[in-house]
């Protein structure tokens, strides 16, 4: 549905894409997350025909952005980043317009207009002036606008912005609805909102992308050596001489001092290894008892943390 | 509707929306009335030179404040980008603009048609030269709007691009006036004679009305929508 190949963009010396490839398939909630600055938006103002790349091409639904701009922009709807709207309208006037200069027939823009207003909670301030609506509901105006014609594509940088908690669960269920039959790009910095309605993550760091996956898939990678917590009873030097036996273990570390007769460690493995059940059978075998068995799991932050930050996974 | 059409419906409703037409409707009418009434009784004359002449210094204030909102809120607000990614051709957005611009000109200038309505009613004034220089001052009008236009899409702040328009509106007006012709070399007097906005009203606030006049105001309008286009499209410059 969507393919960028190579794009690359500078703002004089600034240079903002260094060489960015992706491919979004029809149906698909691709995430696009980054840290601030990162060439998000940048991107998503080429695939949406704002500006051109240097070099490097993109299509979209077939036709490529810079020789069939309009056919593009048609099959598009953006909700650019912090949704900017024209404050002197109505919300009503607003997707009024946004209908005329989309050029939606007059018996259908009725119907969809409604039917915006109602998807986005907008019923109630329809006749209130955008200048006057809070910053949550000017975000819903915004995916209004974006959603009005109908497209088969969205593209949403940042959709959550300045929306309280409820508000944000609400948008993130919209999304997973709207992905059942659209294709959607979101972009965001926030973890937590990417990997709770998209099926697929890319994440950019400076100009280029450093990861690409399902969420899954991203944290098993960061994963890297396992990390297992394991409290037992028993003595704690000879218990952690134990440990350290077991296959796999490259490491043991007790945490703290002993409490009730509880301790705690801190055990890593070799890369690639599940060394949880290994480690309980030992124990068994020792004649003491555990009282947890955790295997720390690597988060999406991690990953993010991770890549964008230089640190070696 | 098509997307200059749209583009304009929107324009001119935001006009309407703020109080900036009353203001600018009222004010304007206020001021151009009293400076031509007077000297109106004074001269004891059924014309309206007097006001004809005095209307390219105020429009010389008042257009540029007609144009200077729409490109540069548009950069301000940040809506620029919701515009330019619709389904839309730079040239349509620029001209459905300009046509709002225009058309709210029109009408506050023919609002001041109760100085004819006066004047027919204490004389007897040639309908003529006032229809000719109606005319006139919308054609005057027409390119000071094109060139505050493109001025408002050089900057986000309106109040520069306010000031850039008075500034671009004064300089094509001064070039033809007797006192810069007088400095210059005598070869290029008849080009910056022909080049000033102030030349081609003179002949049309007299009443005359020159083809030659209206294919000028006419370029000039053309010139500067089509360095308006450029304008937008320097987003795209690589």
């Amino acid at each position: 549905m969507i393919s960028v190949n190579n794009i690359t963009k500078h703002f004089g010396e600034t240079v903002a894409l260094r060489g960015v490839s992706f491919e979004v398939q029809k149906g698909e909630v691709l995430g696009f997350l980054g840290p601030n600055g990162a060439g998000k938006s940048t991107t998503m103002r080429i695939i949406t025909c704002y500006m051109p790349a240097n070099s490097g091409s993109v299509s979209v639904a077939g036709f490529d952005v810079s020789d069939n701009s309009l056919e593009v922009r048609r099959r598009l709807g953006y909700l650019p980043e912090n949704a900017p709207l024209y404050h002197d309208m109505k919300v009503i006037e607003f997707l009024a317009y946004i209908a005329d200069i989309r050029q939606i027939g007059k018996t259908e823009r009725t119907n969809r207009i409604g039917k915006m207003l109602e998807v986005c909670g907008l019923e109630n301030v329809r006749h209130k002036n955008i200048a006057h609506l809070s910053r949550g509901y000017r975000q819903r105006v915004g995916l209004a606008q974006s959603m009005l014609h109908d497209p088969d594509i969205l593209i949403l940088d940042e959709p959550t912005l300045g929306l309280d908690p409820n508000q944000i669960i609400e948008i993130r269920e919209l999304i997973k609805h709207l992905g059942r039959e659209k294709t959607v790009i979101l972009c965001s910095h926030i973890l937590p909102e990417v990997s709770a309605t998209c099926s697929r993550i890319i994440i950019i760091n400076d100009g280029r992308i450093v990861a690409s996956g399902a969420p899954e898939e991203l944290t098993s990678k960061a994963g890297g050596a396992p990390v297992l917590s394991i409290t037992v009873r028993g003595p704690a030097d000879e218990v952690a001489a134990r440990l350290a036996l077991v296959e796999g273990i490259t490491g043991v570390r007790a945490d703290g001092e002993p409490e009730a007769g509880l301790q705690r460690f801190t055990v890593t493995g070799q890369e690639g290894t599940r060394p949880g059940e290994h480690l309980f059978r030992a124990v068994v075998d020792g004649g003491w008892s555990i009282s947890e068995l955790r295997q720390e799991s690597a988060t999406l932050e991690d990953v993010f943390t991770k890549l964008t930050t230089g640190e070696k996974a | 509707m098509g997307t200059i059409a749209a583009t304009f419906k929107k324009e001119f409703r935001a006009y309407f929306n703020s109080p900036i037409a009353y203001i600018f409707i009222t004010v304007f009418l206020v001021l151009s009335n009293w400076l031509f009434m007077r000297g109106f009784f004074i001269y004891n004359q059924a014309d309206m030179r007097g006001y004809f002449a005095v209307l390219p210094w105020i429009f010389l204030f008042f257009i540029p404040a007609v144009t200077m909102r729409l490109w540069a809120e548009e950069k301000k607000l940040g809506t620029m980008e919701l515009l330019m990614t619709f389904p839309v051709r730079d040239r349509d957005v620029v001209l459905g603009k300009y046509l709002a611009s225009l058309l709210f000109l029109t009408i506050t200038v023919l609002l001041s048609f109760s100085i004819p309505l006066t004047i027919s009613i204490l004389g007897d004034p040639d309908g003529g030269p006032i229809l000719g220089s109606y005319l006139g001052t919308i054609l005057m009008g027409a390119a000071y709007l094109a060139i505050g236009l493109f001025f408002s899409s050089l900057s986000e702040n309106q109040i520069i691009a306010f000031i850039l328009g008075v500034a671009g509106c004064f300089l094509l007006f001064i070039i033809g006036e007797e006192f810069v012709l007088f400095t210059l070399p005598q070869a290029l007097v008849p080009l910056f004679k022909y080049l000033g906005l102030g030349t081609h009203f003179d002949s049309i606030s007299r009443g005359v009305l020159d083809s030659r006049d209206i294919l000028y105001y006419l370029s000039v309008v053309v010139f500067f929508l089509y360095l308006n286009v450029r304008s937008v499209e320097s987003r795209k410059w690589k």
